[in-house]
């Protein structure tokens, strides 16, 4: 099986998922909202997913893939977490607005 | 242009713009959506990899599993039409600058790399197929039999987790 | 073994001291004294065993207790030097100390902190022991310093009195004054002779090689030193206001043992104050002129003590004046005659004021020769001898120096004449005053008046006898004095031989006290003048009663600015410091502010930080 990089080339890659990667940085910064937030989060994970799994390619290994499966998991278990605590945020303050988690401003 | 390479870039661009929709987009749920599209793309990304399993497992968790969930807490909460007031124009201001620099910065790093001459090393091995995968995943010696382990323990305590932290407070306790 | 007993010597005292710091108040009065007695007592005894060994053996002990410094080429370390002059001077201080000791115990009986009075005494005598048996400049310096504090210490030993303290307070100010000379004229001399030790520097300075001029700027910066300690112009001023102290310790500090302290120094040093004539020259006419200055003022005070100690400061005129003419046996034989008569003095106008409750103004009192018979005797004995009267023994030290002075400047032997003439019309004026004619105090001291305890009278009658008979240890055919002190002295002495000119300087001398004498008598027996209230002097009388004024004058020109200058730094300076120094506080507030801003609590700008952080390290690595 011919290695698919041949004809598009691993640059292209990494130019893909370094942008994919600052959008979402981009949108963590950008927007006030939380849940907007956390995609911005899953954003950035696709990205470097999408890295490993590039690289497996390169090395023509498969732990990259195994990697990325792991990942998948993590990230799985992070946004259970993570919106169950916003749905706990959200009952006492009433709003998912990050700008009004001020109390520990010193 | 190899129809290969078309395909990559209808197929990046797609992961581009619905990404940055996604970040643009006012109501979270046409948010949710186009992150759903930006996913399927990257499981076509996947597909052209020629890694079919991971590409199914990236559908079933991400779309089929954590959007919904997303989805569920949007409606929980009733956020569907949501008029957000700006961030002030200064923390605008720095995150485009932030993103614009940081963009650049990872791209120059990248473009000072030596760069790569010549053929891509091919294995004419199987390397990605499903057999492979469990065979490297769940291989006692040098495998990851034991991460893999933890990793349904860690799944079992963010279970426990997310349950008791939404629940609901009795009230008069 | 001959250790242990220097050892004994140098700290009995100073066991008395801390016995009496620690034990006194529980030990109850008596015992307190007891044993500040028998420590200074015990000093006397090892001084004077080492005394009669020396006598037999004629070599001095040396002994070194510890390695003390040692930088560069410079050692000094911590030595005891017993010889001729210093265990003359042991003799006489631990003498007349444990004499003044036995006297205190009666004298103070009534004061609730003897303990702590004999304390200081111990105290006091433990430096004047290390500053006398010192071998190098380094271990006199100390004691020198010691007998400062203890003199301080003791002038104001009833600091409820806001006067005493500021003459305590005085007498060490100025003593520090003249000790920075001392500590000037040390550094030169360390630095030129690399040593400080007494025999080194001898030698070394014998070879003849050393800067002169540099030699005599260190003997003139010494010979202030010894002007701030024996109280010579200009820094005579503090010991007539010591007079606050009690009694006993005008006695012993300020009359026999610290205020020779001076003349102690320049006869140790007499090597180099030989090879610089100009300075011996200085210091013999200040001599002069401070004895002619004090007796001056002497003449017409009216305060017991205060007579007494311009006689003192006179008599310490004459001292350096016969220092200055290269006569150091003279001088030392004159400290110790001295010692004998003047100590006598204080403590026999003690028991005068003991008896008076206190009174010390000579205007009230009169007549008291057949109520204290004891005192009045020996003051009239001790008396004799400062008026230089035949065979006592003032006669024959003050004879010397006179004679000395004759043979080397006739201005100088005219100048202490007058000062001796002098002395003896105000000695006798306290006597009559004091002891004839009717007394006039109050009814109710009169009442009171009786002769002192035994305890009082003994030292008294010790130390009257010791006055008589003092001159034998110099008299001119057998010079015992001189022959003793040869050692030391590195300058060839001349021997007097009773030529006609020497009979004729004695009778001249003997001459004028007669003729103070007499014109005393004539004026406060025969007229029975007395000296008039305080605010009925004027004239020539007035500036002379008050001192010439010097006290106010030093106040004008050195005390004023110092305080004006001390107040400009202190309304000025020291806030502008505070200032700077505050300013560092409030610098470190703003900063901290502006800080503090980082934790506003926004997670957006958590964030944005943590990105700009990730983009700094990322740039950092790959990018520089």
């Amino acid at each position: 099986m011919e290695n698919i990089l041949n004809q598009i080339g691993i640059e292209n890659y990494i130019f893909l998922s370094v942008l994919l990667f600052c959008i979402g940085i981009f949108g963590v910064l950008y927007r006030r909202n939380a849940i907007i937030v956390f995609m911005s989060i899953e954003i950035m994970l696709n990205a470097v997913n999408l890295l490993f799994v590039a690289f497996a390619t390169y090395w023509q290994d498969p732990k990259g893939e195994v990697f990325v499966f792991f990942s998948m998991a993590v990230a799985a278990a992070e946004v259970a977490v993570g919106l169950a605590l916003l749905v706990s945020v959200f009952r006492n303050i009433g709003s998912v607005d990050i700008s009004n988690l001020k109390n520990l401003k010193g | 242009m190899a129809p290969i390479l078309i395909i990559f870039y209808i197929l990046s661009a797609f992961t581009l713009s619905t990404a940055f929709l996604t970040i643009y987009s006012r109501n979270p749920i046409h948010s949710a959506i186009y992150l759903v599209l930006c996913f399927f793309s990257i499981a076509g990304h996947y597909l052209l990899f020629n890694a079919q399993f991971l590409a199914i497992v990236h559908i079933i968790v991400y779309s089929g599993a954590i959007m919904v969930l997303f989805l569920f807490t949007i409606m929980l909460m009733n956020l569907n039409n949501e008029d957000e007031v700006h961030k002030p124009r200064i923390t605008r201001l720095g995150a485009i600058t932030v993103f614009v620099l940081l963009s650049s910065a990872l791209v120059v790093i990248f473009m000072y790399s030596k760069p790569f001459v010549g053929e891509y090393y091919t294995s004419h091995t199987d390397f990605q197929s499903i057999k492979k995968l469990g065979t490297v995943l769940l291989d006692d010696k040098d495998g990851f039999m034991v991460p893999f382990e933890f990793a349904s323990v860690l799944l079992l305590v963010a279970m426990i987790g997310a349950v008791l932290l939404s629940k609901k407070e009795k009230i008069g306790k | 073994m001959e250790n242990n007993l220097v050892l004994v010597l140098l700290l009995a005292p100073f066991v008395g001291f801390l016995f009496n710091v620690f034990l006194g108040k529980k030990v109850g009065k008596n015992i307190s004294g007891t044993i500040g007695t028998i420590a200074v007592a015990l000093s006397f005894a090892m001084s004077m065993y080492f005394f009669l060994q020396l006598n037999s053996t004629v070599k001095p002990i040396e002994v070194t207790l510890f390695d003390w410094i040692q930088i560069g080429k410079l050692k000094v370390d911590f030595g005891i030097l017993l010889d001729q002059l210093s265990l003359l001077w042991l003799l006489f201080v631990t003498g007349i100390g444990s004499l003044i000791h036995l006297y205190s115990i009666s004298y103070m009986q009534d004061d609730e902190n003897m303990h702590k009075f004999f304390a200081y005494l111990n105290l006091f005598i433990f430096f004047m022991i290390t500053l006398v048996v010192g071998s190098n400049l380094l271990v006199m310096f100390i004691g020198w310093e010691g007998v400062g504090l203890c003199s301080y210490l003791l002038i104001g030993f009833w600091h409820k009195n806001q006067d005493y303290n500021d003459a305590a307070k005085k007498a060490f100010i100025m003593n520090r004054i003249g000790d920075l000379g001392f500590l000037i004229g040390i550094f030169i001399l360390a630095s030129m002779f690399t040593t400080l030790n007494f025999m080194e520097m001898k030698q070394a300075i014998s070879v003849g090689t050393a800067n002169t001029a540099l030699l005599a700027v260190a003997a003139l910066c010494l010979f202030i030193g010894a002007t701030g300690k024996s109280a010579q112009l200009p820094l005579y001023t503090w010991l007539p206001d010591a007079m606050a102290g009690p009694t006993p310790v005008s006695a012993l500090i300020h009359a026999a043992t610290m205020v020779t302290a001076g003349i102690f120094m320049i006869t140790r040093m007499n090597f180099l104050f030989d090879l610089t004539p100009e300075v011996q020259n200085i210091i013999a006419i200040v001599g002069a002129i401070t004895a002619l200055v004090a007796a001056s003022i002497g003449l017409l005070q009216n305060d017991i003590k205060k007579v007494l100690a311009y006689s003192t400061v006179s008599q310490l005129g004459l001292m350096f004046l016969a220092l200055g003419m290269g006569a150091y046996n003279v001088a030392v034989f004159h400290v110790i005659t001295h010692a004998f008569f003047k100590a006598c003095l204080f403590l026999g106008s003690g028991s005068v004021i003991h008896a008076l409750h206190g009174e010390q103004d000579m205007r009230k009192m009169g007549g008291l020769r057949k109520i204290m018979p004891i005192t009045f005797a020996t003051m009239l004995i001790s008396t004799l001898a400062i008026a230089g009267i035949f065979p006592f023994a003032g006669f024959w030290s003050k004879d010397e120096i006179l004679m000395v002075a004759f043979e080397h400047n006739k201005a100088l032997w005219i100048i202490g004449s007058i000062a001796s003439i002098m002395t003896a019309f105000y000695m006798f004026r306290l006597m009559y005053l004091t002891f004839f004619r009717d007394f006039r105090g109050t009814e109710e001291q009169k009442h009171h008046l009786h002769e002192s305890p035994s305890l009082i009278t003994l030292p008294l009658i010790i130390l009257a006898a010791l006055a008589t008979f003092g001159g034998l240890i110099n008299l001119p055919e057998s010079n015992w004095l001189n022959h003793f002190l040869e050692p030391i002295l590195s300058g060839k002495h001349e021997e007097h031989a009773l030529g006609s000119q020497e009979y004729m300087l004695m009778g001249i001398a003997l001459a004028g006290a007669i003729v103070g004498i007499v014109w005393a008598y004539a004026k406060y027996i025969k007229q029975g003048f007395v000296p008039k209230q305080d605010s009925e002097i004027v004239g020539i009388s007035k500036t002379i009663y008050n001192k010439y004024y010097v006290d106010e004058i030093y106040t004008a020109i050195i005390i004023k600015p110092l305080n004006s200058l001390s107040n400009f730094f202190k309304t000025t300076l020291e806030p502008a410091l505070g200032n700077v120094v505050y300013g560092f506080g409030t610098l470190a507030y703003g900063l901290s502010n502006q800080g503090r801003k980082l934790q506003s609590g926004s997670i957006g700008l958590y964030l944005f930080a943590f990105v700009i952080g990730v983009l700094a390290i990322v740039s950092y690595l790959f990018l520089a």
